[in-house]
């Protein structure tokens, strides 16, 4: 079995596939830096990351892929799932291996799989773009904590710095520890020590602004009063409205 | 102030709740400065109700008391119910908070009738015309137009809405005078031409000059309530499918009757509103909309109401079995969208992947296909030809509507069949 070792991080995954065509050497399975080998290891590689290694792979994606297909690839690096990097390296060797557009033979295993993951973090990126509840905050922050299954907050930045353009506001990661500040021109990303003014993840009492506690049991009763009662389905609800989103969403507490 | 608000806003949400429109879809518009938010063009759902229903829009009356005393509506004149009004400012300013704290994708609005309907009309088109001038809100807009309301208040609503309704209420007139004898379906039919009109003209402009206003780029939406009257599906559907000839018409929704008003004894006693019929209503509607069906191939004469227990795709199959199988392999993508289990995402996926080699039984399950029904319509290369044709419709209901009992019951049955003897 051959090993490549790599950073994990994606343009590491892109230098990879760059090694391996260049060394003519293709791995079986790719590990981080340190993970233990496996039994029966015949080789083992440690690749470093380079940016115009990276570059000219995705380069050479972009011109044999559609723009959509090469978004697909960084929403199945993102859902960091086990095993999506070797998913990718076989899906990229399949692309630069074939003298034909594979990216619609979905009867293939990798492509499907491909398509199926990015999906997954697409609906995951909806999700948040659906339920992220800002609190304002008394310095005219709106502020939202999140903590989605895969790591799409990067992917849904776009869309609140559009809609939301004439307000500050933070959102924030609490499972990966990391978020965005938004000051009304650009977005930087931010840690934060979320010990004391989070408890729960949610903004404190006495940070919020004067009306947001007004503007909670507005929206509460709200939603409440929606609810016809002759039709109740929790089932339903469930599952337009999985229950691990309560947590975070105002109407629910 | 504060419990005030939260009381009418409540009362008004009440009265709200049973329009079933809630899409935020069908326009796209990026933010502008100094502006508050956007469209996404695809709809979002913020929420959820607890009856599943989905909260896009902040759905609210601007006031419940009516004139009307129309027999299905729970603010009817008649009935004792709590009544409020908002003014303008306070909508307005509720719909800009909840919406930038990510509640809602913008605002539904809808209102008893005062006084007339032009007056009404007038008052609506205030708030909405102040969301988008004065506070450059740039989310989503539903309006109801009010029956019966001028022309030139639709013109200037369709300037601000992104979608403007009239409902239909009852699919037929003869039905809707002795409910609501004070509407015909004239006086709902006259602004929907109205913003048919308004839509038409301005997508001519906007040919001709970028820059010419939009006019409810989203088009109309219209509604009907099931089960309040006699009406069969066939008529409803036929009903619908004459609106979705109209060229702005993008929706037609079906409300199941809640009986709000029992003590109407012109109105049907339910014990349980007819969700199954509705559902059913809406994928006929859907076969209609995205797969080329014909109203008369769902509904017709000798079967003029669908069937509850099994989807109109699957029983117009089963009544044509003659169709069947359809080849995965070779068929064109009007004969794929017609096998059960099989939907519009799936058929083009199929229509793609052919293209590299056969497909089998195990690639099409691996697609996402329901197979449980597929396979009694479809050869490809490996599957045994044990189909529609070979089986019988019969057969095929019995097999995909009997639920399957689980291994205990089985047991049990057997065991007391054994000591009761």
């Amino acid at each position: 079995m051959i090993i490549f070792r790599y950073d994990k991080t994606f343009d590491g995954l892109l230098t990879v596939v760059f090694d391996a065509y260049n060394r003519k050497i293709f791995p079986d399975r790719l590990l981080a830096e340190g993970e233990p080998e496996p039994l029966f290891t015949d080789e083992c590689y440690s690749v470093i990351t380079q940016d115009y290694k990276s570059n000219r792979v995705w380069q050479g994606l972009q011109k044999k892929l559609m723009a959509a297909t090469c978004n697909m690839l960084k929403y199945v690096w993102l859902s960091e799932q086990p095993g999506s990097d070797e998913l990718i390296f076989r899906y990229i060797r399949k692309v630069f291996d074939s003298k034909h557009s594979i990216e619609i033979n979905f009867a293939d295993e990798d492509v499907l799989q491909v398509r199926n993951l990015a999906n997954k973090a697409d609906k995951e990126r909806l999700r948040l773009v659906q339920f992220v509840r800002f609190q304002k905050a008394a310095d005219d922050i709106f502020f939202a904590p999140v903590s989605p299954v895969y790591n799409v907050l990067p992917l849904a930045i776009e869309h609140f710095a559009d809609r939301f353009a004439d307000q500050k506001w933070v959102i924030y990661d609490l499972k990966r520890n990391y978020g965005y500040y938004y000051d009304k021109k650009n977005v930087t990303e931010m840690t934060l020590d979320m010990t004391e003014n989070f408890p729960g993840g949610k903004l404190d009492t006495k940070l919020m602004a004067e009306d947001e506690k007004l503007f909670q049991d507005l929206w509460k009763g709200y939603f409440n009063s929606m609810t016809i009662k002759e039709r109740i389905n929790p089932k339903l609800h469930r599952q337009n409205l999985p229950r691990r989103f309560w947590k975070y969403l105002t109407e629910k507490q | 102030m504060k419990e005030e608000i939260l009381e009418k806003l409540k009362t008004l949400a009440e009265s709200a709740k049973y329009d079933v429109s809630c899409a935020s879809s069908g326009t796209t518009r990026k933010s502008i400065p100094g502006g508050i938010g956007n469209a996404a063009g695809w709809g979002i759902c913020h929420s959820f109700t607890e009856d599943g229903r989905c909260v896009s829009l902040l759905k609210i009356m601007l006031t419940n008391y009516c004139i009307y005393d129309c027999a299905y509506c729970i603010n009817r004149r008649s009935n004792d119910i709590r009544r409020a009004t908002f003014t303008v400012d306070e909508l307005v300013e509720l719909t800009i908070e909840f919406y930038r704290r990510n509640y809602i994708e913008g605002l539904f609005l809808s209102s008893g009738v005062i006084n007339n309907p032009d007056y009404t009309m007038e008052r609506m088109v205030r708030v909405v015309k102040q969301l988008r001038t004065i506070h450059k809100f740039n989310g989503y807009i539903h309006m109801k137009s009010i029956p019966g309301c001028s022309e030139q208040l639709v013109r200037e609503a369709g300037l601000y809405a992104d979608r403007l309704s009239v409902n239909i209420e009852i699919p037929t007139e003869q039905n809707l005078k002795m409910l609501a004898p004070e509407k015909s379906h004239e006086s709902v039919f006259k602004p929907m031409l109205y913003i048919q009109q308004g839509v038409l003209e301005s997508s001519e402009e906007r040919r001709k000059f970028t820059s010419a206003p939009r006019f409810a780029p989203a088009g109309q939406s219209t509604q009907m309530i099931i089960g309040a009257t006699d009406e069969n599906d066939k008529q409803i559907l036929n009903t619908s499918a004459a609106l979705y000839q109209r060229p702005s018409m993008k929706r037609v929704y079906y409300s199941g009757y809640i009986p709000v008003n029992s003590y109407d004894n012109r109105l049907p006693a339910l014990k349980q509103p007819p969700l199954v019929r509705e559902n059913r209503l809406y994928q006929a509607d859907w076969l209609m909309r995205f797969y080329e069906f014909k109203v008369d191939e769902i509904v017709d004469d000798s079967h003029p109401n669908l069937d509850l227990e099994i989807d109109p795709k699957l029983s117009w199959a089963l009544h044509h079995p003659e169709y069947f199988p359809v080849d995965i392999n070779k068929a064109d993508y009007t004969q794929i969208l017609r096998i059960p289990g099989i939907g519009v995402k799936s058929a083009k996926l199929i229509l793609v992947s052919r293209r590299y080699g056969k497909l089998n039984a195990t690639a099409l399950k691996k697609m996402g296909i329901v197979m449980k029904k597929a396979q009694y319509f479809i050869t490809c290369n490996e599957l045994p030809a044990f189909t529609v044709n070979e089986a019988s419709p019969e057969y095929v209901r019995r097999m995909l509507t009997t639920k399957k009992t689980g291994k205990g019951k089985d047991n049990q049955l057997q065991l007391s069949l054994v000591f009761d003897s």
